[in-house]
């Protein structure tokens, strides 16, 4: 059975996310003035082959936790859906 | 100085590797061996150095592919067993994300690469990296980084402080930790740490692009002469 993980990476709150900052201005430049804050995150998708949902849960979490984000930096969030 | 083999680990995308053998090569009695990142063989490696560049694109997070490669296990355990390990620029970033150091780099607070001569501070020379030089001496490294702000949690910090771990810091030319000396926006204006054992270094600037006058500079030198004098034991 496959699975689509749909992986969120985000910079840790308290992490200066110089890129949000940067389109941030943008923004404001543009005329935004109600945009108060950017903030740039990675969207990954993930095929995983595995025989039940909680085994590609298990299987995503820890990717994620190993390759996907550095836990000294960013957070993680995904959400798994069958693929058909 | 008797025989030191200090292999270079080459990564797809280093690009300091040959700089780094060119300045390891110019020191008597010391033999660089080229290690492919594919390889599982450390070739007798006295001292592994991790040189600069791009590895793997800095696809993902600088150094997060990198710290993968087959090589990088022995590297780990070469390293666990209390045996030095130099990483330079990218080569700073992959010890970071294989957890060999703490804390992580990220973007500078700038959002330029930046690539200059910078002026660092040797906050502690009691390491084997740093001992040929003076406490608090000034010394001019040029740095080429985009990733090179130096993060970690206050616990993490607070540790790093206390037990010397600390070895680098931007300064000015009178040795003054300041903000504008800071060009990267680095946590208490981190340069270079070791970890808690003291055999492994991870530092941003390029000791070996400063390490022959006609380069503007010579202050690398005596990191990687400290380095091959604790090898030999002489």
């Amino acid at each position: 059975m496959a699975y689509k993980a749909k992986i969120k990476v985000t910079l840790r709150p308290s992490i200066l996310d110089v890129q949000g900052k940067a389109a941030q201005h943008a923004l404001a430049n543009l005329g935004y003035s109600s945009v108060e804050s950017v903030r740039i995150g990675k969207y990954m998708e993930v095929t995983i082959e595995e025989n039940s949902a909680v085994e590609a849960e298990r299987v995503c979490s820890e990717i994620c936790q190993k390759l996907l984000s550095n836990p000294v930096m960013e957070d993680f969030t995904f959400e798994l859906e069958p693929v058909n | 100085m008797a025989d030191v083999t200090v292999g270079i680990v080459v990564f797809p995308g280093s690009n300091c590797d040959h700089d780094t053998e060119y300045a390891v090569a110019s020191f008597p009695g010391v033999r660089p061996v080229m290690l492919w990142h594919n390889d599982h063989d450390l070739k007798g490696s006295d001292a592994i150095i991790l040189p600069g560049g791009f590895s793997f694109g800095d696809y993902l997070r600088c150094g997060s592919i990198a710290r993968f490669s087959p090589l990088m296990r022995e590297v780990v355990e070469f390293a666990r067993k209390g045996r030095p390990v130099l990483g330079i620029c990218n080569g700073f970033q992959v010890l970071v994300e294989s957890g060999l150091l703490e804390g992580a780099l990220i973007r500078n607070t700038g959002k330029k690469f930046i690539c200059r001569q910078s002026t660092i501070k040797v906050v502690n020379n009691r390491t084997i990296f740093t001992d040929g030089y003076r406490q608090d001496e000034v010394l001019h490294l040029p740095v080429a980084h985009g990733e090179g702000n130096y993060i970690a949690s206050p616990e993490t910090i607070e540790s790093l402080e206390a037990n010397g771990q600390v070895v680098f810091r931007y300064s000015d030319d009178e040795g003054s930790e300041t903000a504008e000396a800071n060009f990267n926006g680095s946590l208490g204006n981190i340069a270079g740490i070791t970890n808690r054992q003291g055999n492994v270094l991870g530092l941003m600037p390029h000791p070996e692009r400063a390490s022959e006058r006609l380069l503007g500079s010579e202050d690398g030198r005596r990191l990687f002469e400290s380095l091959f004098r604790h090898v030999t034991g002489s």
